[in-house]
């Protein structure tokens, strides 16, 4: 009985950490954001709360917090509510998962492991879970009775859906590289310096999870459901205050995410590069390649301009899925000769 | 706690399913089979095959269900103002369905049948390896022949969506 106790526990404040851990970084990658998109514009960024903005993000949580709730008179009031909630929950849930380092930590004769559950099906998981986070976009859009946020909606939940089928066949192959579903199990596959990590003979999956992964996020060049100069904002042009706050904060849990997705599946998660340096702690290889993985985000959203729509489609059903299916044929014949 | 955890599902499970069909707008409709869908997934959770219920979730609702509430919302469906004239039909020929069922899963003695009398199932080392297993050596031929009908209908959708794609209707681009 004392037992289960202490197990629930440690569940619990493992859980807890996380979702600091994911909230304070969700947090501050608005702030990375502004002030990288500011450097490449050549301009300063978020200069005036703290030093150099550092608190900018805590000024803008405080404001989002105090601002008055709307819920527009024609809205479905049940649905409008709900919708928020059905994007930010399947966006944190996926964190449970993550392997976010190597040595658990022990404390007070408990253990305290670096993830919340090791799933023998992690990364089903995840994408079970991505795929709800559709439906908050959706019925959102929908519950605003408003033209541009059902269009918004209706765009982004196409979009996903798209994006969804070459990203999920773009893992199958990492998937039979390493030989099992589980996160911590495709990390440890990837044992022994950068030539074992799956980026090298996955290169093209690599690429095709990288592009869907922003489709998927609906950031730019792939924004188009909440594409300003034609939707206003998309599905959340009539979404105010806290519930507001809901999506943004999902979209970058979800940025997070897919950047842990991708540092685990491709660039062997908290392994190092090199046995010499790996006096550095796991923990800070796996968060400088999700940041690595974040600044591209950032880096493409302040280069590229967003594709028309049909483009968007024709591009994820006629290259992306093709070049999956056949990088998945290549893998699979390949591993055949090689295991016999 | 297991079988607290069945009945919960199970209850849940029931109830969604017929708001589904009695609910009248047809997105609260849809949300009610999204719950269903998820708590199917927790009844597999419980039979520790967690790889169905993630396939579970996946499938119907991360891809079929969409699609049905895209549809709804496309073609705005409103609400119902009541039940149609054949729901009297329809209650008549559930309750005579209940019925039958009761009485067959009665005389078929599921009740008293003594759990540890089941052969375990062999040892697999984890279920997904034991679907791959499963579906690629047992039942490969039934495998095959669904893969085909996948096939089949997919040719026949694109088929439909494309008339004129093999005649003079041809469209510009």
């Amino acid at each position: 009985m004392i037992q289960t106790a202490l197990n629930l526990i440690v569940v619990l404040v493992t859980i807890g950490v996380v979702m600091a851990v994911v909230l304070l970084h969700v947090a501050y990658l608005t702030y990375f954001e502004r002030k990288i998109l500011g450097w490449m514009q050549d301009r300063m960024g978020p200069m005036e709360v703290g030093y150099h903005g550092l608190l900018q993000p805590i000024a803008d949580g405080l404001k989002l917090f105090f601002k008055e709730d709307i819920v527009p008179a024609q809205a479905n009031k049940i649905i409008f509510t709900l919708a928020p909630i059905l994007v930010l929950v399947p966006a944190l849930i996926g964190f449970a998962v993550v392997p976010f380092g190597r040595d658990s930590i022990h404390l007070f004769g408990l253990t305290f492991r670096p993830y919340v559950t090791d799933l023998n099906i992690g990364i089903l998981y995840i994408l079970a879970f991505a795929s709800i986070g559709a439906y908050g976009v959706l019925l959102g859009g929908w519950a605003s009775n408003n033209k541009y946020s059902l269009l918004g909606g209706l765009r982004s939940a196409a979009q996903v859906i798209s994006y969804e089928l070459s990203l999920g066949l773009a893992i199958v192959g990492v998937l039979l590289m390493a030989g099992s579903l589980s996160l911590v199990k495709i990390t440890e596959a990837q044992n022994g310096g950068a030539l074992h990590w799956f980026i090298l003979p996955q290169f093209v999956a690599f690429v095709i999870y990288l592009i869907s992964a922003v489709a998927e996020t609906n950031r730019l060049p792939f924004d188009l459901p909440e594409a300003e100069s034609e939707l206003v904002a998309g599905f959340f042009t009539e979404y105010s205050g806290m519930r507001f706050a809901f999506f943004f904060l999902a979209e970058y849990a979800n940025m997070i995410l897919v950047s842990c997705i991708a540092t685990i599946l491709f660039l062997g998660g908290w392994h190092a590069p090199f046995e010499a340096l790996s006096f550095i702690p796991p923990i800070l290889w796996f968060a400088g390649k999700v940041y690595f993985f974040l600044f591209f985000y950032i880096w493409i959203r302040g280069t590229l301009p967003r594709l028309r729509y049909d483009q968007l489609m024709m591009f994820g059903w006629k290259v992306m899925i093709p070049l999956a299916l056949a990088n998945i044929l290549v893998t699979s014949v390949v591993l055949f000769f090689i295991r016999g | 706690m297991t079988l607290v955890l069945f009945f919960y599902f199970a209850a849940v499970i029931v109830a969604t399913a017929i708001l589904v069909v009695a609910l009248h707008k047809p997105i609260y409709s849809a949300l009610s089979l999204l719950v269903m869908f998820f708590h199917v997934a927790g009844l597999f959770v419980l039979l520790d095959a967690e790889f169905i219920a993630a396939v579970q979730i996946i499938v119907y609702a991360g891809a079929i269900l969409v699609l049905y509430l895209f549809v709804l919302m496309l073609l705005n469906v409103r609400a119902d103002e009541g039940y149609h004239q054949q729901f009297r039909i329809g209650l008549i020929v559930g309750l005579a369905v209940l019925v039958e069922a009761i009485f067959v899963l009665g005389q078929s003695g599921f009740a008293d049948r003594d759990p540890a009398a089941v052969p375990p199932a062999a040892p697999v080392p984890g279920n997904t390896e034991g679907i791959g297993r499963a579906l690629y050596t047992t039942y490969l031929f039934p495998f095959e022949v669904a893969s085909l009908i996948l096939l089949v209908a997919m040719i026949g959708a694109i088929i439909l969506a494309k008339k004129g794609i093999f005649g003079k209707e041809e469209r510009g681009r």
